[in-house]
């Protein structure tokens, strides 16, 4: 089959880790189909990032500049990766299922007429015919679906794809012309919301509170357990909504979706949108103090209790671990 | 202004869906239909604009005739008509958002405010595919609006990872909106009523000349990996010495 594009994501210069697993099943595609697996990244300046992604096992990585792309837009983005489909007669697009992929992809399946698989888990071929899984009604169903038309395009599922490695033998990097008109869009400015701890997507170990930890100012609390196990923070959509966490933060079926190794689901009630983005966490254990709780269904340690006397003394108990 | 609201009737997300005993779909008896939660926060910050700087709000929805009570419930949040491509519930994305831009034309929106995405299929694709199709700028995500003073652009900050971004559209534009850019009102008893009499314009699929067949089919369901959980501990102690010891996860 023809070969296969990978759209590298990246914050203003800096190679996103999520980039990893589209490469991961871009290869698995090229696996069932054939086809080599290359790279595209858009920027102005972002040559390093060019470097980064050549080193994860990718044939080539095209690298797309000019000023119309120093600040990512949905316009131009889809439009310069729709040229270099056509000139490099690509047969499938991934980018990852991120807001960076949710934004673009859609707008390239527009532009091509091309179908788009959203936030897959899986390829298979069935016979000589290619099968994606897809989760669905926020993931209580696994669709298997069927696409029809050229180019195929996929936004990825972080979680279901492991990430390549990095810092491997450099594929070469070409430079391609690239030409794009932000058509009545341009950036204004960007409100960051910073932090120290791990990237959400990337944690080993997450922290979590829902509408139980009550007020901003309790998420004090969520931070310090957080520091002794060198946490993400994550909160549900009732926190959000509350105005005590920052938009991405919030884990569910429209947020992000994890699955780290351990998932700390403190005063969560575990509705079903926020169960979608946590449950194939490795280990889930839950503090709330409604023992009917449904996030206990999906808990493999389940703690009835009051978060505010509970979370104080598991900070104790990790710090005694730590000096013994 | 003249506003385009797209809505979706979706299983009531609330309750956990069941899947057909040969994988062919999803159980749909006894369940109720609702609007679709992305697209009632579309409904309402048109509501809003419409409520501050004049127009008419439009609801647009492409699917079955018993699609007419969801639509209804639309109107009865103050919407002031709409249309309802009739059609079946096999559409794809690509296929809806086709249909959308035959109707955005014929209406000649000045903005279309729509859910990110609809939380059965969960594919957040048709407001971006409408804005290509259209040649329109896109803003999806959005968590504000704020139209410029001749209302020829919009400024929209958007949900995205790492925070919030704001971009500046000029208009005619899709937006598609996400849970933080307001809380929906309720329809009113009154508002109820008016919706009965206010006009709902059917249109069958096959007038609008669009190339319906699907890209993108789902050919069976299944049910995800059941996770064995239920698990219980005593105390702190406990928690921290299965978590070392069992889970080995400290």
């Amino acid at each position: 089959m023809a070969d296969i594009l990978v759209v590298v994501e990246h914050q203003e210069g800096v190679f996103k880790k999520n980039t990893l697993s589209v490469v991961t099943a871009a290869k698995a595609l090229a696996g069932l189909t054939g086809g080599e697996v290359d790279a595209l990244v858009l920027g102005d300046g972002a040559a390093a990032v060019a470097d980064v992604a050549a080193g994860t096992g990718v044939r080539k990585v095209l690298l797309g500049e000019g000023a119309a792309f120093a600040k990512y837009l949905a316009a131009t983005t889809a439009v310069a990766v729709a040229q270099v489909v056509k000139a490099g007669e690509y047969g499938a697009v991934f980018a990852s299922a991120s807001t960076f992929g949710k934004d673009f992809m859609p707008r390239m399946s527009g532009l091509l007429d091309a179908p788009l698989a959203s936030d897959i888990v899986g390829l298979e071929k069935d016979g000589d015919a290619l099968r994606v899984k897809r989760p669905m009604y926020a993931g209580n169903a696994i669709g298997t679906v069927e696409m029809v038309g050229a180019p195929l395009l996929f936004t990825v599922r972080q979680t279901a794809f492991d990430a390549a490695a990095m810092g491997g033998a450099a594929a070469p990097v070409e430079k391609v012309a690239v030409t794009a008109e932000a058509g009545g869009t341009a950036f204004v400015s960007m409100q960051e919301t910073k932090s120290e701890r791990p990237e959400l997507t990337e944690a080993r170990v997450i922290v979590s509170a829902g509408r139980g930890i009550k007020a901003q100012e309790n998420f004090k609390l969520v931070e310090e357990l957080a520091d002794q196990l060198n946490a993400a923070i994550g909160a549900s959509r009732a926190s959000v909504d509350a105005g005590w966490a920052p938009n991405d933060w919030q884990v569910g079926q429209t947020g992000k979706i994890v699955a780290p190794e351990l998932y700390i689901a403190l005063g969560i009630s575990g509705a079903i949108q926020h169960l979608a983005g946590m449950k194939d966490s490795k280990v889930i254990v839950a503090i709330n103090k409604d023992e009917e709780a449904p996030i206990f269904q999906v808990a493999d340690y389940g703690l009835v209790a009051d978060l505010f006397k509970a979370v104080p003394e598991l900070i104790a108990e990790l710090k005694k671990l730590k000096s013994a | 202004m003249k506003i385009l609201v797209p809505i979706k009737p979706v299983p009531n997300p609330d309750e956990k869906v069941k899947i057909k005993g040969d994988g062919s779909g999803i159980v749909l008896d006894n369940i109720k239909m609702v609007v679709n939660p992305f697209c009632e926060i579309a409904v309402e910050e048109a509501l809003r604009i419409r409520e501050k700087l004049t127009g008419e709000v439009v609801i647009v929805t492409v699917g079955p005739k018993e699609t007419e009570q969801q639509v209804r419930t639309s109107l009865a949040m103050g919407a002031d008509r709409a249309v309802l491509v009739e059609a079946g519930t096999d559409l794809d994305s690509l296929a809806v958002a086709k249909v959308l831009a035959k109707v955005v034309a014929d209406e000649k929106a000045e903005i279309v405010l729509m859910g990110k995405q609809s939380v059965d299929d969960d594919n957040n694709q048709v407001g971006q595919i409408l804005a290509a199709v259209l040649g329109w700028p896109q803003a999806t995500f959005a968590s504000k609006i704020e139209f410029s003073a001749d209302n020829k652009k919009a400024n929209v900050t958007r949900e995205v990872d790492g925070g919030l971004e704001t971009i500046e559209v000029s208009l005619p534009a899709v937006v598609t909106v996400d849970l933080r850019l307001n809380e929906p009102r309720y329809a009113s008893l009154p508002g109820i009523m008016k919706a009965k009499k206010k006009e709902m314009k059917v249109v069958p699929l096959a007038s609008l000349g669009v190339d319906t067949a699907p890209r993108v089919k789902v050919l069976s369901y299944a049910a995800p990996k059941l996770r064995a959980g239920g698990g219980r501990v005593a105390d702190v102690a406990e928690l921290v010495s299965k978590l070392k010891n069992e889970a080995k996860v400290l």
